[in-house]
């Protein structure tokens, strides 16, 4: 039988005493860390560096690229009307998320977190559209704005009402961004409305008590005890869901293909039409490049201007 | 109270996951490796076969063919990918890319398979063709498509015009009683039609190819074969007067509002189900409108004997003949690791048995010699015969062309119907990618 080791002897080794324990440790951990680093670095940091390469050419996609541009590629999308379109699109869906998606998300937190009857079953039910696969639900969305009122179940409720007329409504330039929008809100309220809840769970409760006991009524306590509490939370949820609208595809993509003419283009449908519908992947490259920098400066940007202090680990 | 949430959590969790667990795995087949068989017992090869035949009777044809085949030759495993038109083609561009072909694939030859031949992705047949005259049981026209640079690297298995697919009970209501020859008359059925109260076009124009017959159609009976060369071969160009004039023509069309609502985001599946629920009176489309109508409606039997054709109508002033036509098929080609047993299979799979029975359900318009027999739908011999009479066969643009032109041709043409365009700068965007694309 082997002797138990004694409690110093862990505690010597956590802490790494002499120069030799901590060359061990930090040994154990890089070994730890290797598999995953590895990872990473296949799969993405080498890929962003080879679209760095591939978009200095003009490059098919087939066989080795040899048709060097220079940055042919980047001046020729800056100047491409599309490109434009699909970056006034990515700001108008992040917009409207942070107006109307994430404030529906926080209100329904709220009213499924604390005391509604039945609120275990609201929470499955809010959270079930974003455990659907993507491409269900596009599929799904479609059928419901099919522009038959006898196939599609908005336009069959829409010509019961007396002078009801169907819409189209993914086929008018006009409606067919906020068409898109509502299907990725309904996708996508309910993964914001369990951060929320989560951060509504680490408030503690007392803090609420002790502002209604002073006389603070819920209106008051939720915009002067639980909003501010929720600080963190909202910057994580507002951050998640900016780079969210900015690389939306799946749901477009199916649901209309960035059309029509263009209408409902976002950033990654374009650089997906040029990749692999066009096969001008050099170009398709380059606009992956520019979604790379505006994601990465956001990023940047954003933690800078957020570095706020938070609230509740100072309590 | 945090506690019950965690549970939830993990609930939900697992039941991602489980999700996530269900979806199908992607089932690549194994590499066939097969070499000669040196010995008498021969090497087990699996064959792995993408087509895009989703109406049930004719993935149960293909079906039945290929476990024929296997039946006669038990090494032999053929594994049979049935996609969508659209999916199909977002699959492949993906799987082509990685360098993995399948080792027989539905194609419309022309430029796009061009593109893969550069890359050497495709395997060239030219020898097995010449063997045993294979070469010969088929229409040179329809075998040319899938050649390169004198090579072949597939075969069709069928060739037709593109035309007019009409309901005859709708246009009699109109009070039509003779299909349209010219583009006035045309122009003035649809008026007739619109004042019956009947939608005179499906289209689906969110796929956008459907509407670029409609463009490319007029740039051939305006401009005939003289202004597509032209422009191809830079010694003219796609902003030439007969290009614009297409573009003009077919506003003129648009301004009339003959499609069903909703056409612009609408598919070819949708088209198709406008059509076979009579809801619009006529189609521009290529042989296959017939049998995806038959699936599209409710009692897959389609339109029956209400079903008419008429070819593209002559535009007055134009220079094309009337019996020129715009057309394609649909053929099979090898990928580049495909096994010798795979070019068997293919050379099966057009015998002209085969062909026989493709033809008599519809679909496909036989390009192999003595098929013709099993075309028994006098519409669809109307197709072959309008395919075989045309002095001048144009491929659609989309497949004749580099993939990056054919597909500026398609969104450029999409703005006309949209209106976002116009004709002028439909015909620049297309030239500027041709000039770039075409060498």
């Amino acid at each position: 039988m082997q002797p138990i080791p004694a409690i110093p002897d862990i505690l010597k080794l956590k802490r790494g005493t002499g120069s030799s324990h901590r060359f061990q440790d930090n040994l154990t951990i890089a070994l730890f860390l290797l598999p995953a680093l590895i990872l990473f670095l296949i799969f993405v940091i080498y890929p962003i560096f080879q679209s760095v390469y591939y978009s200095l050419f003009d490059w098919k996609g087939f066989g080795p690229a040899v048709d060097f541009v220079g940055l042919d590629n980047f001046i020729n999308i800056l100047t491409d009307k599309v490109f434009l379109i699909a970056l006034r699109n990515g700001v108008f869906i992040i917009a409207f998320s942070l107006v109307f998606q994430l404030p529906l998300s926080l209100a329904l937190a709220v009213l499924v977190g604390r005391d509604l009857p039945g609120r275990v079953f609201f929470r499955t039910i809010f959270f079930m559209p974003y455990v659907l696969s993507e491409v269900m639900a596009a599929i799904m969305w479609l059928f419901l704005y099919n522009a038959d009122p006898e196939r599609g179940l908005l336009n069959a409720l829409l010509v019961l009402f007396p002078g009801g007329k169907a819409i189209p409504w993914l086929s008018d330039t006009n409606i067919v961004l906020p068409a898109v929008f509502l299907a990725i809100t309904w996708k996508y309220f309910g993964f914001h409305m369990l951060l929320y809840l989560a951060g509504l769970q680490n408030i503690p409760i007392e803090i609420e008590e002790a502002g209604r006991v002073d006389g603070a009524n819920s209106f008051q306590n939720f915009f002067y005890i639980t909003l501010p509490l929720l600080g963190s939370t909202i910057r994580t949820s507002v951050y998640l869901s900016v780079l969210g609208s900015l690389q939306q595809f799946i749901l477009v993509w199916i649901m209309t293909k960035g059309g029509p003419v263009n209408a409902s283009e976002t950033l990654a449908t374009y650089m997906y039409r040029f990749g692999f519908v066009r096969f001008q992947l050099g170009y398709g490259s380059a606009v992956a490049i520019y979604m790379f920098l505006i994601c990465l400066t956001f990023s940047l940007v954003y933690r800078r201007l957020t570095r706020q202090p938070d609230y509740l680990t100072g309590l | 109270m945090s506690r019950k949430l965690y549970t939830f959590l993990s609930l939900v969790l697992v039941l991602a996951f489980a999700l996530a667990a269900c979806a199908k795995p992607t089932t690549q087949a194994p590499a066939a490796t097969s070499k000669p068989a040196a010995t008498n017992t021969p090497v087990k090869v699996t064959i792995t076969w993408w087509h895009i035949q989703v109406a049930d009777d004719q993935k149960a044809l293909w079906q039945q063919l290929a476990d024929q085949y296997t039946a006669a030759h038990p090494n032999v495993t053929v594994e049979i990918t049935v996609l969508e038109n659209e999916a199909f083609k977002t699959k492949l561009a993906t799987v082509m890319q990685s360098g993995d072909p399948p080792d027989i694939f539905q194609s419309w030859g022309g430029g796009t398979m061009n593109e893969y031949v550069s890359a050497g992705l495709l395997k060239d047949i030219t020898a097995d063709l010449d063997k045993d005259g294979w070469r010969n049981t088929f229409s040179p026209g329809a075998l040319g498509v899938y050649s390169y640079k004198g090579k072949n690297y597939g075969v069709p298995r069928d060739m037709g015009a593109v035309g007019f697919w009409y309901n005859k009970d709708l246009f009699a209501q109109a009070g039509i009683t003779n299909p349209p020859t010219t583009w006035t008359e045309f122009l003035d059925d649809v008026k007739k039609l619109k004042a019956a109260g009947i939608t005179p076009i499906a289209l689906g124009e969110g796929d956008k190819w459907p509407g670029g017959f409609w463009w490319e159609y007029l740039a051939v009976r305006i401009g005939g074969k003289a202004a597509f060369d032209a422009a191809y071969s830079h010694t003219g160009a796609f902003t030439d007067a007969p290009f614009i004039e297409a573009g003009v023509k077919l506003q003129e069309l648009v301004a009339l509002e003959p499609f069903q609502e909703g056409f612009l985001g609408a598919t070819w599946p949708d088209e198709q189900v406008v059509m076979a629920t009579e809801k619009a009176a006529m189609d521009l489309m290529g042989q296959w409108a017939p049998g995806a109508f038959k699936d599209a409606s409710v009692d897959k039997m389609g339109l029956g004997d209400k079903l008419g054709w008429f070819p593209f109508p002559a535009v007055e002033g134009g220079a094309g003949d009337a019996a020129d036509a715009l057309g394609g098929g649909n053929g099979f080609v090898i990928g580049k690791n495909a096994p010798p047993e795979a070019v068997d299979f293919l050379k099966f799979l057009s015998s002209v048995d085969s062909q026989v029975a493709q033809a008599k359900i519809g679909l496909s318009v036989p390009v192999v010699n003595g098929a013709e027999v099993g075309l028994s739908d006098p519409m669809l011999l109307l197709v072959q015969k309008g395919a075989a009479a045309a002095k001048y066969f144009q491929l659609y643009y989309d497949q004749a062309m580099p993939p990056a032109v054919g597909s500026v041709v398609n969104d450029s043409v999409q703005g006309l119907f949209a209106g976002t365009l116009t004709p002028e700068q439909a015909a620049q965007a297309i030239e500027d990618s041709a000039k770039k694309e075409v060498k």
